[in-house]
């Protein structure tokens, strides 16, 4: 099934008089359970791509239907909503609460989408378990390592069941053997029928993908099945242990 | 519903982790609000005691008693006009007390300012009033021990007294003043009578607690050259709506014993205590309106340094709310936030000004009756959060409509 459609998008951006396209026209079509990996050159567009794949932000021109539903027309609070309920977004630098502890971190998305308390903290403290952070419930990010971190955020991600996974650079502020740890956590989230699309400028972050687009300029340079996909599942899991 | 409440109980989270990881911001914030709180909250009682004072106090002068006098005490005859008029004298009480009819009771009265010795105590500025035993019929007092001097001791001028409840207090500590003797000028008096308290004390020389009542006749031997001051005349009307008719006969009596002829002006005034109820609510109204511009200023003042501060809070946390956006807040859950942080700050500085205000009336309570109603409290708790939810307003509907992607992006 089609989650994400999007057909000629443009989203331009106005600094006094001049006006820089940072996506000139871009049409792309992501299914269910699908494993993207969106690459390109620093600046050429893909942190707007992805916002506006995760509904932060709206496109200029184009349209954009998620899950059927045209977003590119929708008020604040629908888009809310969506954020909400349906996508689950990772970012570069973790943007976790820092006077918050893990826990509250992955409530946080449960919070407003109003499931009580109880609810919330069981699913909260699953969703911590499910990336291997069981024992750090009540740490707060400043108590946490950089990869810890990042899965707090993932764990957040994941919490409220989204239809989406949207990461952008999610191991560009770690070092390679964590950042391969992250990448595997993102392969096990996959492998559970998950669809995830991940950002990143490093090839081998790429390999796990089963699809990549490439970006240039705000336009789509490539879009081709991975064939040599990587799948280090088994060898992750002997690592973290 | 559950999501508001949900959404409500986090926004107070929120707003006392950021309080109470600035403290003392929070905390130099809210003086503003705490002297408007306390200044509204002070003023209200304050008001509230005076009046009861002062109603306490009037009611022992009657509402329906004249005084005739030469003096106006509240009008707007000119000072050299009444300074022209001649004093009111005995004779002319005598005159006119036969020219009226409606009157239930009239006496003249003098007061003099002495000093009285009770063995080697002595209190200062006592006002001796002199008047007939008609007097006690124009007045409400009650009495404590003893009576009235009465008509024979009035007549004959006999060294009678009765006493204040406060003189008698300070003269004879013990209670037990009845039947001995003050010393006036040299001159013993027997004291026939005490007061009960009249808790007039709004009413200053008025008050009846601190003053002597003795024969007219010793006054005017001993203290008073009846040449040299005029007399008041207390004409007690039967009852208060017979008050104008008995001041329009006792007008024209008294014109009549002055000799006017139909083209002069009274040479004399007519006073009411009205006028001492309407210049104390003129004076109560400049208070109000003092207080009420004071409060007004601190308040307006208290409002925009909270303004000022969560802007900076908005500022400090524009990523944070960027982060609360792109996991599902709505603008009206950030609103909400920040409203409540700005109502908290507010309702900490209101109670921190009503625990003042309830100290400072248990300090003013030493010389004027006030206490501290439960209507302070809402009138603090109102005040503070309407002002709480005002001036967060701006800085919450800013925070409210902030970009996620460049919230996001905001180091
Ligand atoms: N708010 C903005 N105002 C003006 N120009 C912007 C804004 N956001 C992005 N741009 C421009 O749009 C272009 C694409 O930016 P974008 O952040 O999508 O690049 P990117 O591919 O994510 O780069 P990187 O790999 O460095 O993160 C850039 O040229 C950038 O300068
Ligand atoms: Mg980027």
């Amino acid at each position: 099934m089609n989650i994400i459609t999007i057909e000629n998008i443009k989203k331009v951006y106005k600094i006094g008089t001049q006006e820089i396209f940072a996506l000139r026209d871009v049409s792309l079509n992501i299914d269910e359970n699908e494993y993207v990996a969106i690459m390109g050159p620093s600046g050429s567009g893909k942190s707007t791509l992805m916002n506006m794949l995760g509904c932060l932000d709206t496109p200029s021109y184009g349209r954009y239907e998620f899950k059927g539903v045209n977003v590119s027309k929708m008020t604040d609070n629908e888009l809310a909503r969506i954020r909400n309920k349906e996508i689950g977004f990772v970012f570069q630098t973790f943007n976790l609460l820092s006077r918050s502890d893990s826990l509250h971190n992955v409530e946080l998305p449960l919070i407003y989408a109003g499931l009580s308390s109880g609810e919330r903290k069981e699913r909260a403290r699953k969703a911590l378990e499910s990336v291997g952070l069981g024992d750090r419930i009540h740490h707060k990010p400043n108590e946490l390592s950089g990869g810890q971190r990042q899965r707090v955020a993932i764990a957040r991600a994941l919490v409220t069941k989204p239809a989406i996974i949207l990461a952008d650079e999610p191991t560009g502020n770690l070092d390679s053997k964590t950042g391969e740890e992250i990448m595997a956590l993102f392969n096990e989230i996959h492998s559970q029928g998950n669809t995830v699309i991940v950002v990143t400028h490093e090839e081998y972050i790429a390999k796990h993908a089963k699809r990549v687009i490439r970006i240039k300029d705000g336009l789509i340079e490539s879009d081709a099945i991975n064939e040599e996909r990587i799948i280090p599942l088994a060898e992750s899991k002997l690592n973290s242990i | 519903m559950l999501t508001f409440l949900y959404e409500l109980k986090e926004g107070l989270i929120i707003a006392l982790n950021s309080i109470r990881a600035n403290k003392i911001r929070t905390f130099l914030t809210t003086l503003g609000i705490v002297i408007g709180v306390t200044s509204v909250v002070l003023m209200s009682t304050a008001i509230k005691g005076i009046d009861g004072a002062f109603q306490r106090g009037i009611s022992s002068m009657g509402s329906d008693v004249l005084y005739v006098d030469r003096w106006a005490w509240f009008s707007n005859v000119e000072w050299w006009k009444m300074r022209k008029r001649s004093n009111i004298t005995m004779a002319e009480y005598e005159k006119f007390k036969n020219a009226v009819k409606l009157p239930a009771a009239i006496a003249p009265t003098i007061w003099s300012n002495e000093t009285i010795k009770v063995g080697e105590k002595s209190v200062e500025n006592v006002f001796i009033s002199g008047s007939t035993s008609d007097f006690q019929y124009t007045t409400n007092f009650n009495y404590s021990q003893g009576r009235f001097y009465n008509d024979i001791e009035s007549r004959s001028s006999r060294y009678v007294a009765v006493l204040g409840f406060e003189v008698a207090n300070n003269l004879f500590p013990r209670g037990d003043g009845l039947g001995k003797y003050i010393k006036v000028s040299g001159i013993e008096y027997k004291v026939i009578g005490i007061l009960a308290e009249q808790g007039s004390f709004m009413l200053g020389n008025f008050n009846p607690d601190k003053r002597v009542y003795v024969p007219i006749g010793t006054v005017f031997k001993h203290f008073v050259n009846t040449n040299f001051r005029s007399i008041t005349i207390e004409v007690k009307a039967h009852n208060t709506g017979m008050v104008q008719d008995t001041k329009i006969e006792a007008i024209g009596a008294m014109r009549k014993v002055r000799g006017l002829s139909y083209s002069d002006e009274d040479d004399f005034s007519i006073n009411q205590q009205e006028g001492l109820t309407q210049s104390y609510d003129s004076t109560v109204g400049v208070i109000q309106i003092a207080g009420l511009f004071i409060t007004g200023l601190s308040l307006f003042v208290g409002a925009i340094g909270i303004m000022n501060i969560m802007f900076v809070s908005v500022k400090e946390r524009t990523k944070e709310i960027g982060i609360r956006k792109a996991i599902g807040a709505k603008r009206r859950t950030i609103l909400m936030q920040f409203l409540l942080e700005s109502s908290i700050i507010c309702l900490i500085g209101g109670l921190l000004g009503l625990l003042i205000a309830v100290l400072m009336s248990m300090l003013i309570n030493q010389w004027l009756p006030t206490s501290v109603q439960y209507d302070a409290f809402i009138i603090a708790v109102t005040i503070s959060l309407l002002t709480g939810i005002i001036a967060g307003f701006a800085p919450a509907f800013q925070a409210a409509k902030l970009d996620p992607v460049e919230a996001l992006r905001y180091e």
